[in-house]
């Protein structure tokens, strides 16, 4: 048994940077989806978001590294901050932000075409790296952080599409980790996931928070209670209630989140 | 199971806290009358009769285990499961205050009382009121009657220190009544401590409604 790595990541991540959210609303046309949130992400910290489908908590996901933007008529307004600097500011490049704040969704999506060495390397193939070495490392990097190397480094020639389903999402996560990304959004990562897959998952989150900060969209309240330091409700485009997760779950403040988390609606 | 099976699953569990509630409560005021009428066909009743609370008091374990295991509560729901497995605990321990002093009545047979009881009625009367208003608190979630009822464990304190001075100058007196006199201590002593139990459980009702967890009565 292989001796456990306490900070996977390193080597990987530079540098990781808390979100500071403020007023955000976002639009699909004419639905205001947002309205106005604020909200400050802390790093190297979990932060799950929760709330009944069409509360806009995916939406608000999706916000924070622009990929918002690019579903026909939706808009944004309001600022959000990774460190310092602004995400919406004139000139900044969205395709570099995306980079940078990193995203697995819901349904693991790995190139079907390439290989699962290709896939963990893509984004760097990308960016231009050509060096066989290095990318070498960084492959192995990645998916030993998202704790899958152990598990496919004898075929990493292999087609990605040949893992469970459960590889797959961690296959996505070495992919959005190689890029040395600043923040990890994931959205439902583990809800088309068995039991134990999804612990691996929730477990992995866990971990990789020692250099990373995450923010993490799930409808599984046991999931949110389980893995994020910070749990904010959104309702309506509204984020009703946000807090150390703990205090949410035993002693919500308001109304509204004590029956949703305890089942009465949503 | 549906929400409405589980909410019902919920109200029925804080029906039987209450229910044991008064059962424990009324066990130890029938142990006190046992020992005014020197009844010990009384007293073997309520031995008997103690492990119908200790089975209750498993069953409302087993199904606040079961509810956590299948219904993941959170919230108020999640405080009040707690809150019950603590407080059905406190009830049985309370019980079995009753059969310690039925026990007593059993020892002291028939034998003449070395005193007339005053005090020890008085604890239990403080007692069932204390019982009666933790048992309504619970019902109703009334954070102010829980707190209300916990502090008359002070005046249960009190009585139980009067009881110990008065006898203990009875003992010095007359020294040939120490083992009847050391019962009727040890009867005080399962009234004060049943207090004690009561207090717990105000407490676990202020936590279930607040959801802060404080000592009352410090």
């Amino acid at each position: 048994m292989e001796d456990r790595v306490d900070t996977p990541v390193t080597g990987l991540i530079n540098r990781t940077a808390g979100i500071q959210v403020e007023d955000l609303h976002a639009w699909f046309d004419r639905l205001h989806a947002l309205r106005g949130i604020t909200m400050a992400i802390p790093e190297r910290k979990v932060t799950a978001v929760i709330g009944p489908s069409g509360c806009g908590k995916s939406t608000f996901l999706r916000c924070l590294n622009r990929m918002h933007e690019l579903v026909p008529g939706a808009r944004v307004a309001g600022r959000i901050l990774l460190g310092e600097e602004e995400l919406y500011g004139d000139g900044v490049d969205p395709v570099l932000v995306r980079r940078r704040i990193g995203m697995v969704f819901q349904k693991a999506n790995p190139f079907p075409t390439m290989s699962i060495f290709d896939n963990v390397a893509a984004g760097l193939l990308l960016a231009g790296a050509r060096n066989r070495r290095k990318l070498e490392a960084v492959v192995e990097q990645s998916l030993r952080a998202a704790a899958l190397w152990d598990e496919v480094r004898d075929r990493l020639q292999k087609p990605g599409t040949s893992l469970s389903g459960g590889q797959q999402q961690r296959l996505c996560i070495a992919r959005a980790l190689a890029v040395s990304p600043e923040v990890l959004l994931m959205d439902e990562p583990a809800s088309a996931l068995d039991p134990a897959s999804t612990l691996r998952i929730e477990e992995l989150a866990r971990d990789l928070a020692k250099d990373i900060t995450i923010v993490i969209v799930t409808h599984n309240m046991q999931q949110a209670a389980r893995v994020s330091d910070l749990t904010g409700f959104f309702l309506d485009g509204e984020l009703i209630e946000y807090g150390s997760t703990n205090e949410l779950f035993t002693r919500p403040k308001d109304r509204r989140t004590e029956d949703y988390i305890t089942g009465r609606f949503g | 199971m549906t929400r409405e099976s589980y909410e019902r699953e919920l109200q029925q569990l804080k029906d039987d806290v209450v229910r044991m509630g008064e059962q424990a409560g009324e066990a130890i005021h029938r142990s006190i009358e046992a020992l005014r009428g020197r009844d010990i066909a009384a007293a073997e009743r309520i031995i008997a009769e103690d492990d119908a609370i200790d089975a209750l008091h498993m069953n409302l374990e087993s199904r606040c285990m079961r509810l956590l295991a299948t219904q993941q509560p959170m919230a108020r729901d999640l405080r009040t499961i707690a809150a019950v497995f603590a407080i059905t605990i406190d009830l049985e321990r309370m019980a079995d205050h009753a059969e310690g002093i039925s026990r007593a009545v059993k020892r002291l047979g028939e034998e003449p009382p070395v005193k007339p009881l005053i005090d020890i009625p008085k604890m239990d009367a403080i007692l069932q009121e204390m019982i009666r208003e933790t048992l309504d608190a619970f019902r109703s979630q009334d954070v102010e009657r829980a707190r209300e009822a916990a502090k008359k464990d002070d005046v249960v304190d009190e009585l139980r220190n009067r009881v110990l001075h008065e006898l203990l100058d009875l003992m010095i007196k007359n020294p040939g009544i120490v083992p009847r006199a050391l019962e009727l201590l040890i009867v005080a002593r399962h009234l004060e401590r049943a207090a004690d139990h009561l207090t717990n459980v105000c407490e676990r009702i202020v936590y279930m409604v607040t959801g802060e967890l404080r000592e009352l009565n410090v």
